[in-house]
């Protein structure tokens, strides 16, 4: 059995000294009978780069999804315990799940653009929430594909399809689009799995860059590259957070047994 | 310990462990012929010790290539992370013992010349001191017992004060008789030798400590007692 001291959130010399943005307390998830989160609970730093880790099953998209009720859509997934953002808390009844995802952004594995222009897709979100100077919608677009590293390559040609890009620059495009609504959290769910070496390089240089502005919560089955992005990672097995701790201490020196064995690639 | 799920990558630490121990094992035989050769007046020894260092130092050549290929083929972390890094720092440690055996038996040639300014007591006893911590630095290795090589950093004591009780020795030997002082300087490196293989048997017990706990007791002044 675990220690149930250490399923709860830990201080971290990477996060110590940053604010909490995002406190999760008990958090339990379950779909239909399955039980997908077992009681975690866990503080996510303000501008820092979260990761999270684990096997497939382990409950950490389940838990990223949590964060702005995107499990809200999922037949049958009921959610108790306390999420709360800034203080605010998450599932309040009063919340309004698309005011919150205008906070809490995400961007997919798979790149997601709609069949619109590279313009278009950007400006949706701000659209949606009642932008309608153009003026300020250009700025807009060009502020957030510039964050995304992407407006140099697509600056003359912003009224062409979404569709034309290769798949590292859609992405790039779904993070612009993530940006537009001006949000405080980021939340990544295996952003980089589907793109090549070079195309990862630069979604993680993107990373590093955003989190100065942006708080970052990245899931990846991808070990080195938690190890590269993140500051702060967590270990979740089976549905439960099994450690959390500086990426660079869980990475050299984990405190458990059972994330050793993880990291270091022995899978039982 | 699970296995790891990599099969070639659990065969390549293995052969890892096995080269180092190897290595270690070789030294310690050299010392022991080196100090045997100059002990017994035997220069055909002395000169197979040295014919020997090359072999030393190509498994230092072997394991530093086995420990980059891990390095670069299995991004390791954590446990298995140390006990490469730790395995590249030993075998330089190694390495240089394997030096001071060619250097021991070098002094013996000369000395064999000569007639010995005294009975060697002091000398055979630092050797076997100096290879019983050498012995135990490496079974802790592969054993990753830490207390054991707790023990290896207590026992350097006991080596550095015979070697400071030969050198005052020898240097009374010397006031009196100039003409034994260029054997009594040789034996005086012998000894400082086998100080140093001392120094750097404590060097890898300390390595040994990183490798289990992920804390490094370097540079300290006393060990501390909640490892």
């Amino acid at each position: 059995m675990l220690d149930p001291a250490l399923t709860r959130a830990r201080p971290s010399a990477a996060a110590a000294d940053a604010p909490v943005k995002i406190a999760v307390r008990e958090l339990v998830v379950h779909y239909g009978a399955t039980c997908a989160l077992e009681a975690v609970s866990l503080d996510i730093p303000a501008h820092r780069v979260t990761a999270l880790i684990g096997p497939s099953g382990c409950g950490k998209s389940t838990f990223l999804r949590c964060l702005n009720r995107m499990n809200d859509h999922i037949p049958g997934a009921r959610v108790s315990g306390d999420v709360t953002i800034d203080g605010d808390p998450v599932y309040d009844p009063g919340v309004d799940p698309v005011a919150l995802r205008k906070r809490v952004g995400m961007v997919f594995q798979k790149s997601n653009p709609f069949p619109k222009s590279i313009f278009d897709n950007v400006a949706f979100g701000p659209r949606v929430h009642g932008e309608r100077d153009a003026v300020k919608l250009r700025e807009i677009v060009e502020r957030t594909l510039r964050q995304s590293a992407l407006w140099e390559e697509v600056e003359d040609r912003l009224d062409r399809s979404a569709l034309e890009l290769s798949g590292g620059q859609q992405q790039r495009l779904c993070i612009a689009r993530a940006l537009a609504v001006d949000p405080e959290v980021l939340l990544m769910d295996e952003p980089a799995s589907a793109l090549d070496p070079i195309a990862t390089a630069k979604i993680e240089e993107l990373i590093h860059e955003l989190k100065s502005a942006y708080t970052i919560v990245i899931v990846t089955h991808n070990m080195q590259q938690a190890a590269r992005v993140s500051d702060v990672t967590a270990y979740f097995y089976l549905g439960r957070l099994i450690e959390v701790g500086s990426t660079e201490v869980l990475f050299t020196t984990p405190s458990r047994q059972e994330t050793e064995d993880y990291i270091t690639g022995r899978f039982g | 310990m699970p296995l790891h799920t990599d099969r070639t990558y659990e065969q390549h630490l293995g052969q890892l462990r096995t080269s180092v121990l190897e290595m270690g094992g070789l030294v310690e035989e050299q010392i022991g012929h080196a100090v045997r050769a100059l002990v017994q007046r035997d220069q055909a020894l002395a000169r197979t010790t040295i014919d020997n260092d090359h072999t030393v130092n190509r498994l230092d050549v072997e394991i530093d290539e086995l420990s980059l290929k891990l390095l670069a083929l299995h991004q390791p972390a954590a446990r298995d992370l140390r006990l490469i890094t730790t395995a590249l720092k030993i075998t330089t440690d190694l390495e240089r013992i394997g030096d001071m055996a060619t250097h021991i038996a070098e002094r013996a040639i000369e000395l064999s010349a000569e007639m010995p300014i005294k009975p060697y007591i002091d000398i055979p006893r630092m050797a076997d001191l100096a290879r019983d911590m050498l012995h135990r630095s490496l079974d802790s290795f592969v054993h990753e017992d830490v207390e054991l090589a707790l023990g290896v950093c207590m026992a350097d004591d006991a080596i550095d004060q015979l070697h400071e009780q030969l050198f005052r020795e020898l240097l009374s030997f010397m006031a009196e008789d100039p003409k034994i002082v260029s054997r009594a300087m040789r034996l005086l490196f012998v000894s400082k030798y086998l100080e140093r293989v001392g120094d750097h048997a404590t060097n890898i017990a300390e390595m040994v400590i990183f490798m289990v706990k992920g804390r490094s007791i370097r540079h300290l002044d006393k060990v501390p007692r909640d490892l």
